[in-house]
């Protein structure tokens, strides 16, 4: 497990303090894929770095199972960070050696005998998919390559967190969805706890369980991903969640729309499409599709719609709320 | 002009010359590799936000480095007589002139190795912090492969400087290409010996160049 208590950073510079981040609390459980979203500035970084210590707290405990790293002396630091794997955006390998030295170079500085460090970066460029690569230098791979071999690099010495600082930022998105794959492979088949900071809601949508975002130096909001998907509460959240499932209907639509828009919430299990047509059977009222999706995040799907109601205001309200009753989260988008 | 079978006839003695000048340069070269390569490294590794950050250590080096550096060559090669004459026994010919020149070649190969390692992206040292490597790892397989080729063009610079410090080690008694082409081109106006120095220099400067190069580049794997 992880734990962040009332981390702060805070940079000095010449002749001003900048906060990088304000006094954050987090949890991440073992084995959660546990994303953290947030604008240019937004703290991010300072905080991820914060966990291996790249970047000293200037207030408050980062717990690495239990363990306050803050408190090791240089050599423990060295050897808290062999299980502490990090991966980054613009891959920073060493260009002057091969592939296959890169990674023995994180197995050397774990001490592995000489004679099981080939074996190994074998199986970590098999787990990788890039077996070929071995005597290959960084400057003959791709994008997508470069960061395996710095995942490979990341794994070697069986880190229990994987820290990835924008780790798919610099790829296409068909690349940055294998990388995702590979990620969430290694997540599975090794239990290893994945924290990433990205600023794409769609890598959020892909392969994290949990999620938070940070504001000028603060995480404004934490939870579940399904949740936060399904219901975002915080202005700057939506704005996020709005960039891949976006609701927003064209003001020129809604101003020649008659009835009340509504949107409509369908978590998991509950099917929407039949509670409304049961809703149009059982009251007055004639409905509209604006707009509606269903989205799967974690393979559990969110089915949300937009609608019109017409009808008389009593019955519109109690159709809403035989909705409700059936499991739909109803919020009223422009009354009548 | 120049005078040819005169220049047959000096053969030997340009020859030897050329020996001195390549003698005098091997060894300050040998010797400010050997100390500036360090220096350079802790040069670089002290300073602010690398793994031994240490500003008492950077400045003092940084100090002497600069203090030696500020010192015209042609002074410096006068103050050390005492010491070339303790650590040699003479101050005449090519290894007595290796003193001086070492000691004004040190803190510019130094000063070149530093800049060649402030080139590395901070990022590919960061990540192998995070890989928990130790400092020495660090510098043996992150700082020095990854400079290895402006290091290398470093080495070339430094040579060619030394050519020309050289020049002036000669006038005083330390011989080689320089001593000759002032004792016979200026003062007897011997144009054929001076020509000859001048394009032996020349290409002798070119050469370097041309090799550093070749060898910079054939070891760059970017
Ligand atoms: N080394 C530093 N020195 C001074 N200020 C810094 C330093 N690193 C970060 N900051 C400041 O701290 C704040 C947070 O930066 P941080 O890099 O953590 O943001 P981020 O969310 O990772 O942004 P991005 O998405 O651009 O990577 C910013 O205002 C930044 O200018
Ligand atoms: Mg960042």
């Amino acid at each position: 497990m992880l734990e962040f208590q009332n981390i702060t950073k805070i940079y000095e510079s010449k002749n001003k303090q900048v906060v990088g981040v304000d006094n954050v609390s987090l949890k991440i459980n073992k084995g959660d894929i546990f994303g953290i979203v947030g604008y240019s500035g937004a703290g991010k970084s300072s905080l991820l770095r914060c966990v291996n210590l790249l970047e000293r707290p200037s207030n408050g405990k980062v717990l690495v199972d239990g363990i306050d790293l803050t408190q090791l002396s240089s050599s423990e630091l060295r050897t808290a960070r062999l299980k502490i794997g990090m991966i980054f955006q613009h891959f920073y390998l060493i260009s002057q050696k091969t592939v296959g030295e890169n990674i023995a170079f994180a197995l050397r500085a774990a001490k592995t005998p000489k004679n099981e460090i080939h074996k190994r970066v074998k199986e970590l460029l098999a787990m990788v998919g890039l077996t070929d690569k071995e005597d290959v230098f960084p400057a003959q791979l791709s994008g997508g390559q470069k960061q395996r071999v710095g995942i490979a690099r990341a794994l070697a010495n069986n880190p229990s967190i994987l820290l990835c600082d924008e780790a798919t930022s610099a790829l296409d998105p068909k690349t940055t969805l294998s990388i995702l794959k590979l990620l969430k492979q290694i997540n599975e088949k090794l239990g290893i706890t994945i924290v990433l900071i990205t600023h794409e809601m769609n890598v959020v949508k892909e392969i994290c369980n949990r999620m938070a975002i940070m504001q000028d130096g603060k995480v404004i909001e934490e939870g579940a991903v399904y949740d936060i998907f399904a219901q975002p509460i915080k202005p700057l959240t939506q704005e996020f969640i709005n960039s891949v499932v976006s609701f927003e209907i064209p003001d020129e639509i809604l101003k020649d729309v008659k009835g009340q828009v509504i949107k409509l919430l369908f978590k998991g299990e509950v099917a929407g499409e039949g509670v409304i047509s049961d809703t149009m059977q059982r009251f007055d009222v004639k409905g509209n599709f604006l707009h509606g999706t269903i989205e799967y995040i974690q393979e559990r799907p969110l089915g949300i719609f937009v609608m019109e109601l017409q009808g008389e205001k009593s019955t519109v309200d109690e159709a809403k709320k035989y909705m409700e009753q059936r499991g739909a989260v109803v919020e009223v988008v422009k009354h009548v | 002009m120049f005078d040819f079978p005169y220049f047959i006839t000096m053969l030997p003695d340009i020859w030897k010359a050329f020996q001195e000048t390549v003698v005098m340069i091997g060894i300050a070269l040998a010797i400010s590799i050997f100390i500036g390569l360090p220096l350079g490294v802790l040069l670089y590794v002290t300073d602010k936000g690398l793994f031994w950050e240490n500003r008492f250590v950077k400045n003092i080096f940084g100090f002497a480095v600069n203090l030696v550096r500020s010192i015209p060559f042609i002074i410096l090669l006068v103050a050390l007589f005492p010491l070339t004459k303790i650590l040699v026994g003479t101050t005449i010919g090519p290894v007595a002139a290796s003193v001086s020149l070492s000691v004004a070649a040190i803190p510019y190969f130094a000063r070149l190795v530093e800049s060649s390692l402030r080139d590395i992206d901070k990022g590919v040292i960061e990540a192998t912090i995070a890989v928990g490597a130790t400092p020495w790892m660090i510098i043996k397989d992150v700082l020095l492969p990854e400079a290895k080729s402006t290091i290398i063009r470093g080495i070339t610079l430094t040579v060619i400087s030394l050519v020309a410090y050289s020049a002036m080690a000669g006038t005083i008694g330390g011989g080689g290409i320089g001593d000759l082409a002032i004792r016979f081109g200026y003062y007897r106006y011997d144009n054929t010996i001076m020509i000859s120095t001048v394009v032996i220099l020349i290409i002798f400067v070119q050469l370097i160049q041309l090799i550093g190069e070749q060898f910079a580049k054939s070891l760059d794997k970017r």
